[in-house]
């Protein structure tokens, strides 16, 4: 390991401890934030309309890792969506 | 005497608690296994569970513990000489705080990472847990008051350090913009605020058209205020109200908008006056001027006072919150506990041990030292200010002017007194909203209503106790209930600790005695305080703000004492399943 390699290790691991007192704070809230999109574009078939169907349909491909997290999240054990193949 | 002597002593035995003392416990009591799946890996959900590399885990434990605490007690303290409170700091740190701190950490793991207040609910029943919620958010109360008191107090007497805080409000947000919106890294725009904030603090000492000073604005010291307060009343009022509504914003906003930000840059600021005061210490070797015991002492006597005056830096229930709190969720091996919870407690005892030596060493004679420290109240109003100067001299070895370095360290006093305002001010409005939840008042959990509560009584709380110099000085009789809260909280979390081992079987003697020294003194100075001083016996002035909040203190932790003790007697050894 190079001197510049091991500066850099050492500034790394200085930047981790000064974020860590908030980081799990800021991660729930970032994915509160995310949370909150899922339920926007799941919206239509949970039956609250929503005007930009066609568009977040597209994105369903993208969202299906995180959907089964988030319908646990929200306190629901199995999929809430039947045209959602998750569980 | 030359004062490093006492940094060698107190960094030799600290070494020596760590090397062989904690390692005793975790090998022989705590039984540390590194095969054990800890709860960060159990339950790792990438937020609050996260396997976490113990130096990153030792720097955020020792960074959220390390506040203005450990500087104000040990600066009070000195009234009595400067070698009782070294004692009790390093001795405290040794064999209480280092012992409380892994040990709270290692029982939270073992039981999927809850706080102390849950596994209060488990171990001695539910009961006892919400009088545990009590107890928190009464020391919660404590700190806002305190602080708010101690930050208003410093900008009254170092009016240069007013800029460089206030300036640091607008870096933090822009900070936090450019890293969560703009993507980009926070390491070098937080070097590029401190630099700023301290060129603030050198361009504020010259210029005294920078120094906010709210007393002069008012026409001097003996000037008339706003509501027929005094000018230094007056001053008072205005700081208490605006950092309680600066902590009502900070407090509701996302974190990472202001919080984050500005606590990262506090955490240079710990690194920047360890580094000063301590290489400053080698430079320079002040004579200790403070006499080791001072016998001059007598309105208020050592002991058991001592014990609580100096909490933080001794030992403090607040580790054991955040030890259970957050840490013991990312603890990667069960054996990490010993260096973070242990090495945290340690770290603690260092900043402790520099308020001694920096009080201990800025008077010219013992006789000025004397004439400062006349009182205990004198020394309570009076210590943390003795502190800034002794720093400040300090920090003279590393070629720093006087008068600049008084003002650096004055921000970075209020910079750790702000970090300790603005954790408990969001704390306590979590704990509000827990009491919600546990009495079913919904209004409770909304978080305008809990912070609205936070901040009425906190302002309350500092603005009514009547100090002898009028409005605004009552802020420091404050300082021994919030050390006896404190110290506790860190009883009863030694009480669970003990309790845990005997279930076990194991040798549980290693908290049995902190745990009896801490209730012992903490209880005898509380009744002290409560039945003989703030109730109005004797001689004494009726204070019955204080004799209220002691009384139901003290009424709490008995009544948990009790709980716990007919938990302790049951007949019955076998461990909890939640104990394995």
């Amino acid at each position: 390991m190079s001197f510049t390699e091991k500066l850099k290790a050492v500034v790394d691991l200085y930047d981790q401890i000064l974020k860590q007192p908030h980081r799990a704070e800021i991660a729930r809230e970032l994915r509160d934030e995310e949370d909150l999109f899922m339920l926007l574009c799941v919206s239509e078939m949970l039956g609250i309309p929503n005007p930009a169907y066609y568009y977040t349909l597209e994105l369903y491909p993208l969202l299906l890792d995180k959907f089964h997290d988030w319908h646990v999240r929200m306190g629901m054990d199995k999929s809430p969506l039947e045209g959602i193949r998750c569980c | 005497m030359n004062s490093i002597w006492l940094a060698i002593i107190g960094m030799a035995m600290f070494a020596f608690g760590y090397k062989y003392y904690s390692k005793f416990v975790a090998e022989k009591i705590y039984k540390l296994d590194p095969n054990y799946v800890t709860p960060a890996h159990k339950f790792n959900d990438g937020v609050d569970f996260v396997p976490t590399n113990k130096f990153v885990l030792w720097g955020h434990h020792f960074s959220s513990v390390a506040g203005a605490s450990p500087i104000v007690g040990p600066a009070i303290a000195l009234y009595w000489g400067w070698l009782p409170a070294f004692l009790w700091v390093i001795l405290g740190t040794v064999f209480a705080a280092g012992i409380h701190d892994f040990g709270t950490l290692v029982l939270s793991a073992r039981h999927k990472g809850q706080s102390v207040g849950t596994i209060t609910s488990t171990i001695i029943g539910k009961r006892a847990k919400v009088m545990f919620l009590f107890i928190i958010l009464i020391l919660m109360l404590m700190v806002n008051a305190v602080f708010a008191w101690v930050i208003s107090n410093l900008f009254i007497k170092f009016p240069a350090s007013v800029l460089p805080i206030f300036i640091e409000i607008p870096l933090a947000v822009w900070i936090g913009y450019a890293v969560y919106k703009r993507k980009k890294e926070m390491l070098i725009p937080s070097i590029i605020a401190l630099v700023i904030m301290y060129g603030t603090a050198i361009l504020s000492s010259k210029v005294p058209f920078l120094q906010i000073d709210l007393v002069k604005y008012f026409g001097g010291a003996e000037a008339a205020g706003i509501f027929g307060l005094g000018a230094v009343g007056s001053s008072f009022l205005v700081w208490i109200v605006i950092l309680m509504v600066y902590c009502y914003i900070s407090s509701v906003l996302p974190v990472w908008k202001l919080l984050q930000p500005r606590d990262y840059i506090n955490s240079h600021q710990l690194v920047v006056g360890l580094l000063m005061l301590y290489l400053g210490l080698v430079f320079l070797q002040p004579k200790i001027t403070a006499p080791a015991v001072n016998a001059a002492a007598g309105d208020v006597p050592w002991f058991p006072l001592l014990f609580i005056t100096i909490a933080c830096g001794a030992i403090s229930g607040f580790h054991g919150l955040v030890s259970s709190g957050t840490t013991s969720k990312q603890l990667d091996k069960e054996t990490d506990a010993r260096f973070v919870g242990y090495a945290g407690a340690v770290g603690e005892g260092t900043l402790a041990l520099i308020a001694i030596i920096a009080v201990s060493t800025v008077f010219a004679t013992q006789g000025d030292f004397l004439a400062t420290y006349n009182s205990f109240a004198a020394a309570s109003s009076g210590g943390l200010g003795a502190f800034i100067q002794g720093a400040a001299q300090l920090a003279t070895g590393l070629w720093i002017p006087a008068d600049i370095a008084a003002t650096i360290v004055a921000v970075i006093i209020v910079s750790f007194a702000a970090t300790s305002l603005d954790t408990s001010f969001r704390l306590m409005r979590y704990i509000i909203s827990e009491l919600g939840v546990e009495y079913n008042m919904p209004s409770l959990e909304k978080k305008h209503v809990a912070t609205s509560i936070a901040a009425v009584s906190s302002t309350a709380l500092v603005i009514l106790p009547q100090g002898p110099n009028g409005f605004g000085s009552g802020g420091y009789l404050l300082w021994p209930l919030f050390g006896t809260s404190n110290q506790l909280l860190a009883g009863i979390s030694l009480l669970l600790i003990t309790i845990w081992l005997k279930r076990l079987g194991r040798n549980y003697m290693v908290t049995l005695i902190p745990m009896l020294f801490v209730f012992f003194m903490t209880l005898w100075a509380m009744i002290q305080q409560v039945v003989f001083t703030w109730s109005g016996m004797g001689d004494n002035d009726v204070n019955m703000l204080l004799f209220i909040f002691g009384s139901l203190i003290l009424g709490f932790t008995l009544w948990i004492i009790l709980e716990a003790l007919s938990t302790f007697r049951k007949k019955t050894v076998e461990p909890l399943s939640t104990d394995m």
